[in-house]
């Protein structure tokens, strides 16, 4: 095969199905009759290109897996895994013993979850309509522009501003205080906290999370819309039968993903804050796992801590996909 | 696009009555409804007041730092409208203790960490891109694998200590200098380059390598800027893997310091800026300064990373 045979028999032109994913692959098409060894000689250059960046994911994602079977060792740093004793399951009996610290966590990790689907998730949908509805391109780009600027702030810095802001001695008890009001309490807190991180959570992403809302608004077959208009549809009736089910298929989707980060709530939003309102309301699954590891010594409960959590957010992606393909959508993958 | 005030081509409104629509606003755009007088002033309410929710914190941070100490004590910390500009607090920050030594800290992660995870994330992209090349299948599931699971806290920290990256600025920047997600972005954007390109020129004798540099990336440059910025922004905000992986408070990021000094309100001495005690400004005034300079270079590159995120956004999430 010379090397412009060669060139053409791999840069083919695509089948649509094909460019449509990465699992495309044409099944109709001819394997080179190469054994694989000169096919690697002859695509050295690829998987060259392609090296550096494959070594750190296998390194820090897949290697990294393996560092889990600390939650079978009474881990210490000192010895390392390969010295430190192995002691079966016992990390995990926290898990069933009824530890208060351990069920705690687990607590809040649901209470947080649950605030989140219920008042952050459905936030961006409401304000994604409003934009879609604005009339002038102009206005709406400069709100998109205002409203997607928290997003890009690190957490520390939405948590510093909230503390200026709402803190015994920020801006709004100030101003309380300079006309004779009774100051208001929120930082530090237990009793606001949950209300308080809901809130930054919502300043924070809203806006931001609207941008795929607002693409998917915005390739809602306009004909839909003429055509009930016709039949004498209000806007409310259109917004229900058309733009909601337009919007159906990315909702299931981030509602899938967002169920496989059930178990994970905010954790540098949590840590930057435990210190000021106390563990009681604001330890979570992986404040728990980094407070008992790294601060506290634990590694191995950590592990085994850290390793259920993951195992469950995974089964809980896996299933959800599945449960969505059973009610005919199409979920976030297909295999 | 979807709705417009000028009666354009397109569609055509139903007939009105001329009463009900005085200038030249439309009732129907697009078989849509405009919205009466009451529902626009309630959108113009609701938008407004949360634009203010997000622009007024930031002009209170910026005008207690730049406001004179006295207005700061007679304000009791916090200051909307200065009366006087005093710089007094930036350059305290500035006189190279701690705030302007995690100053660099950053700007040198940012910096490098971009550069290698943008090199990174091209060349993945680009080999992956190379279908039916050997391996490539293989190397593509792993990364689309990749995606659905992270190994979790603890394993990450124990290979990173492995590595002896502990305390190495490293740290912050090579456990996350690839991301996955990135990577899909990239390659379905050389995957969708016109293939007669290429083809003709290997055909005049371009190697791999030449293919790439030479035709792959700056053809691409409009999707590397959103993906570095992307990178570039996620180095700056950085902040539990430095807690994590580094314990000496002389190599820490901007981020650190600001939860140290701002978050837990922990006093800042005129000795960890290095300057005279009796020249120390009000504590929020330091305090807000720092902020300022933590948020100002996510300002500033917010309008070159807007111009593209929806464009580039959007290849990645809805192709992916």
């Amino acid at each position: 095969m010379t090397a412009v045979e060669e060139a053409g028999a791999r840069h083919r032109p695509r089948t649509p199905a094909e460019a449509d994913g990465p699992r495309g692959a044409d099944p109709g098409a001819p394997r080179p009759p190469l054994p694989w060894y000169r096919r690697m000689a002859r695509d050295r250059a690829v998987l060259l290109l392609a090296l550096p960046a494959m070594a750190v994911i296998v390194v820090f994602q897949y290697l990294a897996l393996g560092g889990n079977v600390i939650a079978f060792q009474d881990y210490q740093p000192y010895l390392g895994i390969g010295r430190s004793l192995w002691v079966g399951l016992e990390n995990f009996s926290i898990l069933v013993s009824g530890d208060p610290e351990f069920l705690g966590a687990l607590r809040n990790t649901l209470i947080i979850t649950l605030l989140q689907t219920v008042l952050v998730f459905p936030a961006p949908i409401v304000l994604a309509l409003l934009l879609h509805s604005l009339v002038s391109n102009r206005v709406r780009q400069w709100v998109q522009s205002v409203l997607y600027l928290p997003h890009f702030l690190s957490w520390v810095i939405v948590v510093a501003v909230f503390q200026q802001v709402l803190g015994g001695a920020g801006m709004i008890n100030n101003f309380l205080r300079a006309h004779g009001w009774q100051p208001i309490d929120v930082i530090g807190n237990a009793d606001a906290f949950y209300a308080l991180i809901t809130s930054q959570v919502i300043w924070k992403d809203t806006g931001w999370a609207t941008i795929l809302f607002l693409a998917v608004l915005a390739g809602i077959d306009k004909s839909l819309y003429e055509a009930s208009a016709v039949d004498g549809a209000t806007r409310w009736r259109q917004t229900w039968h058309i733009t909601l089910p337009g919007m159906r298929p990315i909702i299931v989707m981030l509602l899938i993903l967002k169920l496989g980060d059930s178990l994970s709530v905010g954790f540098e939003q949590l840590l930057l804050q435990q210190d000021a309102v106390g563990l009681g309301v604001s330890q979570v699954l992986d404040t728990y796992v980094y407070n008992q590891g790294v601060v506290g010594g634990y590694w191995g409960v950590a592990a085994a801590v850290g390793l259920v959590k993951g195992v469950i957010g995974l089964v809980l992606v896996l299933v959800a996909n599945k449960v969505a393909h059973a009610f005919g959508e199409e979920g976030v993958y297909r295999a | 696009m979807t709705v417009t005030e000028e009666p354009g081509s397109g569609t055509v409104a139903p007939a009105e009555p001329a009463s009900r629509a005085p200038r030249r606003r439309r009732a129907v755009v697009d078989g849509v409804a405009m919205p009466g007088p009451a529902e626009r002033t309630a959108k113009a309410v609701v938008l407004t007041v949360a634009c203010a929710l997000v622009v007024l914190p930031f002009v209170g941070i910026v005008s207690t730092s730049l406001a004179t100490p006295e207005q700061v004590t007679r304000a009791g910390g916090f200051v909307l409208l200065p009366t006087g500009i005093d710089l007094s607090a930036y350059r305290m920050i500035f006189a190279g203790g701690v705030v302007s030594q995690a100053l660099w800290v950053s700007v040198f992660v940012t910096a490098v960490g971009t550069a290698v995870s943008l090199a990174l994330t091209t060349t993945l992209g680009w080999a992956l891109s190379r279908r039916g090349a050997f391996g490539v299948r293989a190397m593509l599931l792993l990364v689309l694998v990749s995606l659905l699971f992270n190994p979790g806290m603890i394993p990450s920290y124990l290979v990173v200590q492995r590595l002896g990256l502990l305390d190495s600025l490293w740290a912050l920047i090579i456990p996350t200098s690839v991301s996955a997600f990135n990577v899909v972005v990239v390659r379905a954007f050389f995957v969708q380059l016109p293939h007669e390109i290429i083809d003709s020129a290997r055909i005049d004798g371009a190697t791999e390598w030449q293919l790439f540099r030479r035709i792959g990336l700056p053809l691409s440059k409009p999707v590397l800027a959103v993906v570095g910025l992307f990178y570039g922004v996620g180095y700056w905000n950085a902040f539990f893997s430095a807690l994590l992986y580094i314990s000496d408070a002389a190599k820490w990021p901007l981020q650190l310091v600001l939860r140290t000094y701002v978050v837990d309100g922990t006093q800042l001495g005129s000795q960890d800026l290095g300057i005279d005690a009796a020249a120390l400004p009000p504590q929020t005034s330091l305090q807000m300064a720092i902020l300022v300079v933590s948020v100002v270079p996510v300002l500033l590159v917010y309008p070159f990373l807007q111009r593209h995120f929806a464009k580039g956004m959007l290849t990645g999430a809805i192709k992916g």
